[in-house]
């Protein structure tokens, strides 16, 4: 029976963008690193590989754009849930221009699209972190409390929780879901402290698995047909002591991710697609 | 320690706020007296009632409400409340139909019915557990000798005004003898004149808007408290878990108001304007968990009308999904050639921005329903509706302590905070220690987390007084209905005699589960709004509804458990035994032996809300000859108190009883307690108060004190002053026993529990019981009460003293009262 929130991790389609050359240079970076271009892409061709062939997602790539140097980043542009497509209105100015494109493959997919238009709102997607049940919204130096506002209004079924993200770029930056009610967390003060905000928060009861690197908090969980709990997360090589944690989820599928050279332009798992659910749309 | 008890600073704001209440402390003096009187024959039918309250519903009919209260005190222990069972009600109510012609306008019949029925269901239960209606009315008996003697007229039963009249003759002479032990006061209870008196009452029309949008007229007695009008519209409404609803009014200033059950309803309206509505009340969580699909289809009809006012906010498909199992509910299956359906549907109004758009979805949804009973179709709009984020919120606005515009949410959980549509706050009720409002400001104590020290208080600024009551008072039932297992311990409502008198009233979500777990009959058919369709019910229906129910419960069951633990985890206050061993230094030397006060300590936590919930009494409503009567007998008890004779050497008490079930009194026996003359003494006084009053001995040398919590009055030295807050100008007068306990006397002995309960009001009162072992394994136990009535206006002395006296000695018959001090203090700054 279709119904409010059901289903939480099924998705039927995936957004991603390629990777222009000027992210090299030009991508937003909180630490000066160099960025090995042809790495980015071939980590973003294998993402987008277990997306479609692995995970079997309908996988809409959209053409890079070499004057929007951060658009692989596709998450930040909008806010998909249900048949509803918020696109957001970027923190970072350079980043506007993101959802155009955007707006135009959603529109295409037949969601709702409700646009962030309001000048004073910003809002990145990856401070958004849906647990299935609400809503919680990071305010950190690219979205703010209206955008958290529009962001409610867009989603009315839901609570939207406001929690403040004192250190890192975004909220998810340190956080995701690991799984239903399962909220992976990194262990560093500011993200336990944003663990116990949300818990506060909410009428919902969190399981948590605390991992001890930040940036590894941020994986992907899928429920899909015939594959169960997928978990896209770091891999050993870059996190070995993180990854040795999500190993321990035995029921989920679990498939780590390269994202080294991302994650140098604060590019996390989470930030290289916008992931749809066609079917539930009632 | 974390708590409540902390009497100083609450005094403090209870004086404020009743210096900031106008028409609440007004009130209070203005009721004191009646109350005080009330009070006193209260005590005195409570007597009678005890040797014969089990009679039976022929004259328990005729008892006040406030009787009820009475009752159970005397009979339920706090801890076993056994929720009553709905179907006596119905058999009751059934009975009462027929042959009673005065039915009309006594709401203290329904209540009173309730009443018995609930102790029928406890003794019955207690007894074998049949449920055949026959059974039930001997089962009121509780001695067996009495119902011997009652049995014959009990079969008389159905000519209800003559046993009524029979019984009244019988009572007559149980008060008397009961008045030569006691006080010798005679009552007036049950005096035909009353009754005459109140057959006289004017009858009121009340217009009530149902849930489905007619309106359901009935005629009340002018004095009918609001329960009866509820109670008419559940019977005609033929609803049976009706905890869930409430009636509300319009107050003067178009604020939606609920209709307190246990209150006139002719003094909640203050204006001729007797409308009201039919409401939710407290949204069930978990609505699969009802048992009764009438209940279910009355909780969709207020859940159509939030949503389509946009009370509940839903996004585009939730309005679509929702309206579409309202259609199916309503009209049953999409029936293809009917003609033009959209132009049907448009004519309905299922969201705020209704449009083309939507009622294609709602047609498209509704198509897919087909085969759907209503029953099911309401089943599957609950449970989408349940998981909206503003399901069973109750919105209030405020601003934060900067001004800033917020709103506050009352639910189930707890206490929600938004800004604009962002929640940017949330106090889980066990995360919540008090709630307290003042003038405008609304206050909320946080328990201290894990890592903090100390408590916190969170204040929020209401549009005015009004709004901060009304607040507080939605956040006293919601806690109550949805935190607590029982309402509150019965003996904390009876500290409380003098002043307002606020507190949830009906039965909490548990114990109308319970309750509504044992109904039993075949489920009602009702007619539907819009088509006037039968309903089939659900229970003879398929599958998947019913699996899903049988899930929920089962989840919905654990929730409570959760909630409990991690309240018990992280304070003090709420530790268990278990817990409160886990934490030794928190207890004086010698704790290991303090397993009882722990167990009170329990007791205390569980029940900081009831003290809250009891921060007003119930308003007792009597008559002017009642009035007239008892101040006459003021002078006359204060007399016999002075000249009381020393009481013979005491039974066990109510209190002690209530003891013996508990674990504190285990040790207690093994000492071989006997409870030596008991002392007692009451202080009234009716400024916030800065007492010095030298405990008599044998107590351990106390300054008249306000325990500020319970592990300060688990030491020996009890030392807790209370600072003055104002300038005040003091008086006091002692009276004394006529004769003082010699025993024990300047006998230091030893502290086994001293414990204090505060109950916080206009009216506050502060007991100790101090339980002290004497030489030769005897104990002691002294308990001192102290009242404190803080009013804007001149509190009439006698009675309050009168009134103090009377309870006390209510309490615990078998203790004397040996002291009463009494200590005026008015404030210096105030002309008064």
């Amino acid at each position: 029976m279709a119904g409010l929130m059901a289903g939480f991790g099924h998705y039927t389609h995936a957004v991603v963008r390629g990777i222009p050359a000027s992210l090299a240079k030009e991508a937003l970076r909180s630490s000066q690193t160099e960025v090995d271009l042809a790495k980015a892409v071939k980590e973003q061709e294998a993402y987008v590989e277990v997306l479609r062939t692995r995970l079997g997602l309908e996988v809409v790539e959209l053409p890079a754009d070499e004057s929007l140097p951060d658009c692989v980043f596709v998450e930040d542009a909008a806010v998909v849930c249900g048949d509803t497509a918020l696109i957001t209105r970027p923190g970072a100015e350079s980043r506007r221009g993101e959802t155009e494109a955007m707006k135009g493959a959603l529109k295409d997919l037949n969601l709702n699209i409700v646009e962030m238009t309001d000048e004073n709102a910003t809002l990145d997607g990856g401070d958004v972190l849906f647990t299935g049940r609400e809503f919680f919204v990071g305010l950190s130096k690219r979205t703010n409390q209206r955008g958290a506002e529009i962001l409610a209004d867009a989603f009315k079924d839901y609570a939207v929780s406001t929690v403040p993200v004192l250190e890192g770029l975004h909220l998810k930056s340190f956080c995701s879901m690991g799984g239903p009610g399962l909220i992976v967390i990194g262990s560093s003060e500011p993200a336990q402290k944003a663990l116990k905000i949300m818990q506060q928060m909410s009428d919902h009861r969190y399981d948590k698995l605390t991992v001890p690197d930040d940036l590894a908090a941020n994986c992907i969980y899928m429920n899909l047909p015939s594959k169960g709990h997928v978990l896209l997360h770091c891999t050993a090589e870059e996190f070995p002591e993180s990854a040795k944690v999500f190993e321990k989820l035995k029921d989920h599928m679990l498939i780590p991710m390269s994202n080294l050279e991302k994650v140098k332009v604060d590019g996390a798992l989470t930030c290289c697609s916008v992931l749809i659910n066609k079917k539930a749309n009632i | 320690m974390t708590t409540e008890a902390g009497s100083e600073t609450e005094v403090k704001e209870k004086a404020e706020e009743s210096a900031a209440e106008p028409d609440q402390s007004e009130k209070a003096t203005e009721d004191s007296q009646e109350v005080a009187n009330a009070e006193v024959e209260e005590k005195e039918r409570a007597k009678v009632k005890e040797k014969e309250g089990k009679e039976g519903k022929g004259i328990s009919r005729y008892l006040p409400t406030w009787l009820k209260k009475q009752k159970s005190q005397s009979q339920t222990s706090p801890t076993k409340e056994d929720p009553p069972t709905e179907e006596p009600v119905s058999e009751v109510t059934q009975e009462e139909e027929g042959p009673t012609p005065e039915v009309n306008g006594h709401a203290e019949e329904v209540e009173e019915k309730e009443e018995v029925k609930s102790e029928q269901v406890k003794e019955k239960e207690a007894e074998t557990h049949s449920n055949a209606s026959a059974d039930t009315e001997p089962a009121k008996e509780e001695k067996v000798e009495e119902s011997a003697e009652k049995s014959p007229e009990e079969t008389k039963e159905t000519t209800e005004g003559e046993g009524a009249e029979e019984e009244t003759k019988e009572k007559e002479g149980a008060v008397e003898a009961e008045g030569e032990a006691g006080e010798g006061q005679t009552s007036i209870f049950q005096s035909p004149l009353r009754l005459v008196r109140k057959n006289k009452m004017k009858l009121v029309v009340c217009h009530v808007t149902l849930l489905d949008g007619t309106d359901f007229t009935c005629e009340v007695e002018k004095r009918a408290k609001g329960q009866y009008l509820f109670f008419k519209v559940c019977e005609h409404l033929n609803l049976l878990e009706k905890d869930y609803f409430g009636l509300t009014y319009k107050d003067n200033h178009d604020q939606k108001c609920w209709l307190d059950p246990t209150k006139e309803i002719k003094r909640q309206i203050r204006s001729n304007n007797w409308q009201f509505a039919f409401n939710v009340k407290f949204y069930p969580p978990d609505p699969s968990l009802l048992t009764e699909d009438i209940t279910r289809y009355l909780l969709c009809l207020q859940l159509r009308e939030d949503v389509a006012s946009g009370r509940l906010p839903c996004s585009f498909v939730t309005h679509a999904l929702l309206g579409s199992y309202t259609l199916q509910a309503e009209i049953g299956d999409y029936e293809p050639d009917q003609p033009r359906p959209l132009d049907f549907i448009s004519q309905l109004t299922f969201a705020p921005n209704q449009n083309k758009e939507m009622e294609e979805k709602i047609l498209e949804l509704y198509k897919s329903h087909r085969g759907m009973t209503p029953a099911q179709a309401d089943t599957q709009f609950l449970e989408n509706a349940k998981k909206l984020s503003m399901y069973g919120v109750d919105l209030h606005h405020a601003k934060d302590s900067e001004g800033v515009d917020i709103m506050l949410g009352v639910c189930a959980n707890g206490l929600l905070v938004y800004k604009d549509r962002l929640r940017i706050n949330r106090f889980a009720w066990p995360k919540i220690l008090k709630i307290s409002y003042k003038r405008n400001n609304f206050y909320i104590k946080i328990r201290p987390g894990e890592t903090e020290q100390f408590e916190s208080t969170v204040g929020f600024k209401l549009e005015n007084h009004r709004a901060a009551k009304r607040l507080w008072k939605v956040c006293v039932e919601n806690h109550s209905f949805f935190r607590l297992n029982a309402p509150e311990p019965p003996t904390k409502a009876r500290f409380l005699t003098l002043g307002s008198k606020f507190r949830y009233s009906g039965r909490t979500q548990a114990q109308t589960r319970m309750a509504s777990s044992l109904i039993d009959r075949p489920a009602p058919s009702f007619e539907r709004t819009s088509s006037k369709r039968i309903s089939r019910s659900l229970d003879g229906a398929p599958m998947i509804s019913i699996t899903e129910a049988g899930r929920e419960s089962a989840e919905n069951g654990r929730e409570p458990h959760l909630e409990l633990h991690s309240d018990s985890k992280v304070t003090v206050v709420d530790v268990s035994p278990g817990d409160a061993e886990a934490m030794p230094s928190q207890h004086s030397p010698g704790s290991s032996e303090l397993g009882p006060p722990q167990s009170s300590l329990r007791v205390h936590g569980d029940n900081i809300y009831v003290r809250h919930s009891n921060l007003m009494l119930e308003d007792h409503d009597k008559t002017q000859e009642e009035v007239l009567k008892h101040q006459a007998s003021i002078s006359q008890l204060k007399r016999s108190f002075m000249e009381a004779p020393p009481p013979s050497p005491p039974q066990p008490n109510q209190w002690e009883k209530r003891l013996t079930s508990s674990p504190a009194t285990i040790r207690l026996q093994q000492q071989q307690v006997v409870s030596v003359p008991q002392t007692e003494a009451a202080t009234a006084d009716n400024a916030i108060s800065d007492t010095k009053e030298p405990a008599k001995p044998p107590v351990v040398k106390t300054e008249m004190v306000t325990i500020s919590d319970t592990f300060a009055a688990q030491k020996t030295e009890i030392a807790t002053k209370e600072v003055p807050i104002v300038h005040t100008e003091t008086k006091t007068i002692t009276y004394e026993a006529a004769q003082l306990d010699g025993n024990g006397d300047g006998e230091p002995g030893v502290l086994m529990t001293a414990q204090t309960i505060t109950s916080e009001s206009l009216c506050t009162t502060t007991t100790t019981h101090i339980t002290k072992t004497l030489k030769g394994g005897l104990s002691e136990t002294r308990i001192e009460k102290r009242i404190v009535i803080t009013g804007d206006c001149d509190i009439d002395h006698d009675q309050a003293l009168a009134q103090a006296i009377k309870e006390a000695k209510e309490q615990h018959p078998d203790m004397s009262v040996t002291r009463v001090v009494v200590h005026k203090e008015t404030e210096l700054a105030e002309e008064d």
